[in-house]
């Protein structure tokens, strides 16, 4: 009975209340995240995923200042209609280096965890300047303004800098060279054999310390001399979905 | 003394502002910077000119002007919020309205989330925030605690709207939905909802009456677990402290997972929780007799709030999110639906003797429409929890369908009651300015629910067959932009339950209006009335 | 893989039973058939006090 009498307690005592309902309330969050960072099969051991280079990052911030997440997923569910019109269901992996991550939540426009290399850059510089220009139905926002807008990459130091702090595998040298691999990534002209040493395959003394499959798109994204958001931002969308190579994934079942 | 330490500080944080503002990296920064700055320069002066005057001795009192505020502040961004919400549905179905000229600033993607945050967290945290300070004072007895810090959680918390709003539009976004502020609002958040925290919990310690009444435990709940929520979903490191671009601690899956257990319990906490804490209170004062059930509503808090923290995987059913987890999440998400409704069923019940109310009194009936919707929503939500149904469901309008069921039906309505109930009371007036109105506004807003429910169950359902219909050889029968022109109909339909639904509200501020202006006061007691 | 077999293994059987039983403990708890005035009392303790704190209205009675 004393013990039952308990509850007056919690009706009666502000602090009483205050601290069981938040551990009421703490209970589902901990059961739910916490297994999520150590458990070993949350994310599937895939070939391939390499960090964004500067200017494909520029163009990720770009893709979210814009909220394009409200209307495109980034996020392929493997049923047989996705699969047929999206390509390979996503994996974990591949959005593990996206700190936020993309998945979106709303489909208005068409999923795009799989965009990269569909289309060609000259359609994207269309479709973002006037989009109903090559796809008639469409109600997609103009984008053109971003052809006109120039970048220098001030901070893009700072940005990769603060990507590796929160555990993406940027390398110091990625880092140190963070302005330079940005600028030669749109510039056909310049040399670029520094970025791609930096992101592509790589092989010292007979081990593997870059396993990054791909070759890395290196050329004038937005058809224009000066280096824009455009730039940054086609850069993005052609690396989207690339990077993982299939043959090496097995599924798991038990997961 | 006190006001010399208010003053040092205020102008610090100008002159701190002032400094960002000069070495901004980006304009969305920048512009922050200079609100900041003349945010404090005003408090600043305020506190200025009314130093050292005489405290009137207000311990008798109920601490209602920040309440009379926050009536205003709600009915100004509820309408603000309604009509972002109009324009954004308009640029769906014709998208000529996202302008060229604007150069991004009022494209779609921009203003998106300008009306989430505005209903969500303007609208309904004002209403929030002025529900819990009336329904804490009245049910404790006792006047808010901490002098005018209830001022600091009103003003901070325009504040946090108003930097968030003005940095969308400039590009300033954490690009996490339903939590798009960046970092430094985010830490003006937490200071202000810590202040909000300090409130009513000092409130509630030194109330009068023995025992809490459940709405004050829905209304701590809220309080507590958005303070949770708030503080992981948005761990980030910011690029440069003179910048509004920031990294987010988390990745990809456990981002998902972290970012949707945020987003689930918004709506469960913030939207849920807190308004049932409002419904509690002010439908039985509304109608006149106590809840239903007293112990319906314990049962109803406990297992609400224990069951819907478990329910965010359910939005992240067959994605990259590991099965164990969605799979928690739908079986949670079934449970729900038996508290949800038992708390519908306690709102409703308590009319049980007085159901004449529902003829003649129309906030009652707006009031009990509003639980309707609760109930009907809280049936829709369990069943798209369904792996088998948010197949179809997932990534279509449906979703868009059955959130504005719930925050127009449930969130607006309710909180249009309570406004209806509050404001004759706080400007001490002799009723409402007129009850026909009251009716006119109910229906405009139920037809515009209505409109707007229906057409996008309409979109959501068709969209979804139609990405998914195959031919007898297994090609896919429509294109993706096919599915775009064949919602274009029921796109103009919902835009049109949205402009109704504004029109109703629009009618609702001129009532209230004129109900602090026209209508006789009602006994000799003076209460100031602060401008709008 | 075996700590998410154990973990599985602790999910589906003790950790399950505890957590039902709480939440039936929780749901019974309103129950307890002595509670019942100070139900009474605490949902009709809406109707009072609503124009002042308590101690400015001497005739409020304690409840």
């Amino acid at each position: 009975m004393a013990f039952l009498d308990k509850h007056k307690a919690i009706e009666t005592h502000a602090t009483l209340l205050m601290v069981l309902s938040l551990l009421v309330v703490t209970i589902g969050g901990i059961v739910q995240i916490a297994p999520l960072f150590y458990l070993e099969n949350t994310i599937e051991t895939v070939d391939g995923m390499r960090p964004y280079t500067p200017l494909e990052l520029a163009g990720k911030a770009i893709f979210q200042r814009e909220g394009c997440y409200g209307c495109h997923s980034q996020m392929i569910r493997p049923m047989r209609d996705e699969v047929e019109r999206y390509g390979h269901y996503s994996l974990a992996a591949e959005s593990m280096y996206d700190h936020p991550f993309q998945w979106g939540s709303k489909r208005t426009g068409p999923d795009l965890a799989r965009v990269g290399g569909r289309y060609s850059d000259e359609w994207h510089q269309d479709h973002f300047t006037d989009a109903k220009s090559v796809v008639p139905e469409s109600v997609m926002p103009p984008y053109g303004f971003l052809a006109g807008n120039v970048i220098d990459g001030e901070y893009i130091q700072d940005l990769v800098a603060t990507n590796k702090l929160v555990g993406v595998p940027y390398t110091d040298a990625m880092v140190e060279n963070a302005l330079a691999d940005f600028l030669a990534q749109a510039d056909p002209n310049a040399d670029s054999s520094g970025l791609v040493d930096r992101y592509t395959w790589k092989e010292e003394n007979g081990t593997v310390v870059q396993n990054f499959p791909k070759s890395i798109n290196v050329r004038n994204f937005d058809g224009q001399p000066e280096l824009t958001e455009m730039d940054a931002l086609i850069a993005y969308i052609q690396v989207l979905g690339t990077m993982v190579d299939f043959s090496t994934f097995t599924p798991v079942a038990n997961r | 003394m006190w006001d010399y330490f208010k003053l040092a500080g205020l102008g610090f944080v100008a002159v701190c502002a002032a400094i960002a503002a000069n070495y901004a990296h980006d304009l969305a920064y920048q512009v922050n910077a200079l609100e900041v700055m003349l945010a404090a320069g005003i408090a600043f002066l305020w506190v200025l000119r009314t130093a050292g005057d005489p405290k009137p001795d207000v311990q008798h009192e109920y601490f209602d002007s920040v309440i009379r505020a926050g009536a205003i502040a709600t009915a100004f961004w509820g309408v603000v919020g309604f009509l972002v919400g109009v324009v954004i549905a308009s640029q769906l179905a014709f998208p000529w309205l996202n302008f060229e000229f604007l150069q991004g600033f009022g494209n779609f993607g921009r203003l998106r989330p300008l009306h989430t945050s505005a209903v969500i967290f303007a609208f309904g945290g004002n209403a929030l925030i002025m529900s819990s300070f009336y329904i804490v004072q009245r049910t404790s007895a006792a006047r808010l605690f901490g002098g005018s810090l209830g001022w600091f959680v009103f003003w901070g918390w325009q504040l946090v709207i108003v930097l968030a709003a003005s940095g969308y539009v400039l590009g300033a976004t954490q690009a996490k939905e339903y939590a798009e502020p960046v970092w430094y609002v985010d830490i003006l958040i937490t200071v202000v909802w810590v202040a909000f925290l300090v409130t009513f919990m000092g409130t509630l310690l030194k109330r009068k009456e023995p025992h809490i009444y459940v709405a004050n435990w829905f209304l701590l709940s809220m309080i507590l677990t958005v303070a949770m929520l708030h503080l992981v979903n948005n761990l980030a490191i910011p690029v440069s402290i003179f910048g509004s671009e920031q990294v987010q601690l988390f990745s990809g899956v456990q981002d998902a997972m972290v970012q949707w257990w945020y987003g689930h319990n918004a709506v469960g906490f913030f939207l849920t929780a807190g308004f049932l804490g409002m419904m509690y209170y002010f439908v039985p004062k509304q109608i006149e007799r106590p809840i239903y059930s007293y112990k319906l509503s314990i049962i109803h808090f406990w297992a609400l709030i224990f069951l819907y923290i478990w329910a965010g995987p359910h939005h992240l059913h067959y994605t990259a999110l590991p099965e164990w987890a969605s799979t928690l999440g739908m079986v949670f998400s079934i449970m729900l639906w038996m508290p949800s409704w038992g708390g519908m069923i306690n709102g409703l019940m308590t009319l049980s003797g007085a159901w004449d109310k529902l003829r003649t009194d129309p906030i009652v009936r707006m009031m009990v429409v509003s639980i309707g919707f609760y109930g009907m929503s809280t049936f829709e939500g369990p069943m798209m929890s369904i792996k088998a149904v948010n197949s179809l469901s997932h990534y279509t309008d449906w979703t868009i369908g059955h959130v504005h069921s719930g925050a127009l039906g449930w969130n607006g309505m309710i909180t249009f009651g309570v406004l209806y109930y509050l404001v004759p009371r706080l400007w001490n007036r002799e009723g409402l300015y007129s009850l026909k109105l009251v009716s006119w506004h109910f229906w405009l807003a139920t037809i515009g629910i209505v409109l707007y429910a229906s057409s996008m169950w309409v979109t959501g359902i068709m969209e979804g067959l139609m990405w998914r219909e195959v031919d007898a050889n297994g090609f896919l029968v429509n294109a993706f932009a096919d599915t775009v022109a064949a919602k274009f109909p029921m796109y103009v339909v919902r835009a049109s339950g949205g402009a109704l639904f504004l029109t109703g509200a629009l009618i609702m501020c001129w009532n209230l209006w004129m109900t602090v202006r026209a209508q006789p006061a009602k006994a000799s007691q003076n209460s100031m009335v602060p401008a709008e | 893989m075996e700590t998410y077999s154990a973990l599985r293994h602790l999910a589906d059987s003790w950790f399950l039973l505890a957590m039902t039983l709480l939440f039936l403990g929780l749901c019974l708890w309103p129950f307890r058939p002595w509670a019942k005035v100070t139900h009474q009392d605490v949902a009709a303790s809406i109707f009072r006090n609503d124009d002042h704190p308590a101690d400015a209205t001497p005739a409020n009675k304690e409840a």
